[in-house]
């Protein structure tokens, strides 16, 4: 068409000067985010059972000698594979559930509806309750092997839930049916990891549990290469996913219609979700909250729909998240450690009601 | 202008229920779309429409035959290359929260962007364009979830037009939306055809609307077969009555409207002329009276008298005479009788 040569009425410029201004006022709060980012990383360096102060931590960082040799251990051995654990961590379930949201067009939907982690959650159940038919010897042999040994089983367990909902997201019609499929396979899985620990003893049962707390405490710097590949290559595939993601907000049939190859990008949504989840559930257990809250978080904050936007403030903004819940998981100044996930939940669900009940106003109650 | 822009042949539609099963909707189609013609499938509740036209759209294959888009075959053509020919508005509600006007508008140039879906100068000023086009270009800051169903119709219409495809198929762009407003959206979508050459083929149950606003007519009976003409033509040759009869409905060619047949009360003979005539006649058939025009000789007679506005109703029975200053009125009487 001749679009280029018809003049635009006034109406079109304004707005299209009012395009520009969201454009910036969304970079703008990105730029804000990184910073937050990287403030919240420099934190959790900082607080502990010691605290570091900051010109040290730098310092340390930068290669350099702090004034105690402790400090450099603890920063290098402890705080720094944790802190770029939960920051990789929360970026991965943020981005992940965003995914899971779009592709279901689903406000409640979260990394988890692919029934990942249930069978993560089913292999940690399999070696930590099984291993051994009797005594604690092999408890401890467990214990040697490392939390190694747990993230292989949850690997294990993702990358087979992985297989069977791939194969279930190729045949299927409807995305629906995919949303149901994930959903059942994750109760039946779970059913049997409830089975496991009622016929389990005591103690293995508390080693699983443990597990399920969740912590990012577990990664070491001989496993952060796996983990982090991992995880940047599900963020890396998300940002080339940008463009079928935007056409699947309008649905399915309508992505078709503007020209997005439905099954590959079906495909490749689960995939990369599964990249995402799956590492995060083999190395620091199933961390929830995050990955359903964050999204939202991020549509109100931003006040866009746009993937373009959304996929770097969720990842910015889940590793911001997941950083402050460790802090306070620490209880900074005590000795207690909290449970990872009572933490990202009770801090984050009041949040997440007061923006809803603030969106939803009777208009778009009674619109539907 | 009359190179086809999409033309079927020997297309028969179904779907499959379960993989062995086969159920034929309608056999043996052929039919035409010629650029810049606005076209509308009509039929009874399931006779197949939404069939047919997912068929076309290349979104279920079908049982045989095929669906050309000029040289190509729809089913053949990579998504892409479909969609920079033919778009889609559908029925599904759109529900994405935080989206607006203009962004879902530039959705539609996705077949021509990049991987990351930037938009080039030439891009923005087609999808102004596009919303300009439909009358939407106030709406285009506004959010969805703001919008009323006729004011996200005619944005989703801008979508679609912003794919500068060579056919759009709508499904029941009128569906949800008031008498007006229907009627301006089918009057925009006509002037879309004519004025930028694109092929509009839209389903619709408003048979009224379609009558006045259509081209040229696709008219699905239940089994087919699939009959096309100018609308006046199918009124003529009695396929329109054929294609919606059923019990108690009846399909008036002098009206090209629908009439419920109830059993004849009687006849009444109408003296009169004008509007307020026509609104007599309507409200007398409502009531189960078959309407004789002036000079019938009927144990029941209405006449008008008066102006327009202050009309009287006469109503003269067995000698005697009522008059009334309202159909209401009226028909209340002719209920006692």
């Amino acid at each position: 068409m001749t679009a280029s040569t018809t003049s635009l009425s006034t109406l079109s410029q304004s707005s299209i000067e009012a395009t520009r201004l969201r454009h910036t006022s969304r970079l703008k709060i990105l730029v804000v985010l990184s910073l937050l980012l990287i403030g919240a990383f420099l934190l959790s360096l900082a607080t502990g059972s010691v605290t570091i102060p900051l010109d040290q931590i730098i310092s340390i960082l930068t290669g350099g000698e702090a004034t105690r040799a402790t400090w450099t251990t603890i920063i290098l051995d402890f705080r720094l594979p944790k802190a770029l654990t939960a920051l990789l961590a929360g970026a991965a379930l943020a981005v992940g559930g965003l995914q899971m949201q779009t592709l279901f067009r689903n406000p409640l939907a979260e990394p988890y509806v692919l029934g990942i982690n249930a069978g993560a959650s089913l292999g940690v159940a399999l070696i930590v309750l099984t291993i051994g038919s009797t005594g604690t010897m092999l408890l401890a042999g467990i214990g040697l092997m490392g939390d190694l040994g747990i993230a292989a089983a949850a690997f294990i367990g993702s990358a087979a839930a992985l297989l069977i909902v791939l194969t279930a997201a190729a045949r299927v019609q409807s995305v629906t049916t995919l949303l149901i499929l994930g959903l059942m396979f994750g109760f039946a899985v779970s059913a049997m990891v409830s089975l496991l620990l009622y016929f389990s003893i005591a103690e293995r049962v508390q080693a699983y549990i443990n597990w399920t707390f969740g912590s990012f405490g577990g990664v070491t710097w001989s496993q952060m290469p796996i983990f982090a590949v991992m995880i940047i290559v599900g963020l890396i595939s998300a940002v080339v996913l940008t463009k079928p993601l935007n056409a699947l907000l309008l649905g399915e049939h309508y992505a078709r219609s503007l020209g997005v190859h439905i099954r590959q990008a079906r495909m490749g949504v689960v995939v990369s979700t599964a990249f995402l989840t799956g590492s995060v559930t083999a190395f620091c257990g199933p961390i929830g909250f995050i990955g359903i809250a964050v999204p939202h978080l991020c549509r109100s904050l931003l006040h866009t729909s746009d993937h373009r936007t959304l996929i770097p403030a969720a990842a910015l903004l889940g590793g911001i998240v997941a950083l402050l819940a460790d802090l306070v998981a620490q209880m900074p100044g005590g000795q207690v450690v909290l449970p990872l996930n009572a933490v990202t939940a009770l801090l984050g669900a009041p949040i997440i009601i007061t923006l809803i009940l603030r969106r939803r106003s009777l208009r778009t109650a009674f619109a539907s | 202008m009359n190179i086809p822009v999409l033309q079927t042949y020997q297309l028969t539609i179904g779907y499959h229920p379960t993989r062995r099963q086969q159920v034929l909707v309608c056999p043996a189609i052929n039919a035409i779309l010629y650029p810049g013609e606005l076209v509308c499938l009509i039929g009874p509740n399931g006779a197949g429409k939404s069939t047919l036209m997912r068929t076309l759209a290349g979104m279920q294959a079908p049982l045989e035959g095929t669906v050309r888009l000029g040289e190509d075959e729809v089913r053949d053509l990579p998504p892409r290359e479909l969609a920079r020919r033919l778009s889609l508005v559908l029925t599904e509600r759109i529900d994405a929260a935080g989206m607006r006007a203009i962004e879902l508008v530039a959705l539609g140039r996705q077949p021509y962007t990049s991987w990351i879906g930037d938009l080039s100068t030439q891009d923005e000023l087609v999808i102004r364009h596009a919303l300009q086009q439909v009358g939407a270009a106030e709406l285009a800051d506004r959010l969805l979830d703001e919008l009323s169903d006729g004011e996200r119709q005619k944005v989703m219409i801008a979508r679609a037009l912003a794919q500068e495809p060579v056919v759009m198929l709508l499904d029941e762009p009128t569906a949800f939306l008031d008498l007006p407003r229907r009627a301006e959206i089918m009057a925009m979508l006509r002037r879309l055809a004519r004025d930028t050459g694109r092929a509009i083929l839209l389903s619709t149950h408003d048979l009224e609307l379609a009558l006045r606003s259509a081209d040229r007519v696709w008219l699905l009976p239940k089994g087919g077969p699939l009959q096309t003409g100018a609308p006046e033509d199918l009124v003529l040759s009695g396929a329109f009555e054929q294609a919606f009869r059923s019990e108690g409905v009846q399909f008036d060619s002098y009206t090209g409207s629908f009439h419920t047949r109830t059993a004849a009360s009687g006849v009444v003979d109408l003296h009169g002329t004008g509007i307020p005539a026509i609104w007599t006649t309507r409200a007398l058939e409502r009531a189960g009276y078959c309407v004789a025009p002036g000079g019938h000789t009927s144990p029941l007679r209405v006449e008008l008298h008066g102006e327009h506005t202050e009309t009287r109703w006469h109503l003269h029975r067995a000698s005697a005479v009522e008059v009334f200053e309202s159909v209401d009125g009226l028909l209340e009487a002719l209920k006692k009788f």
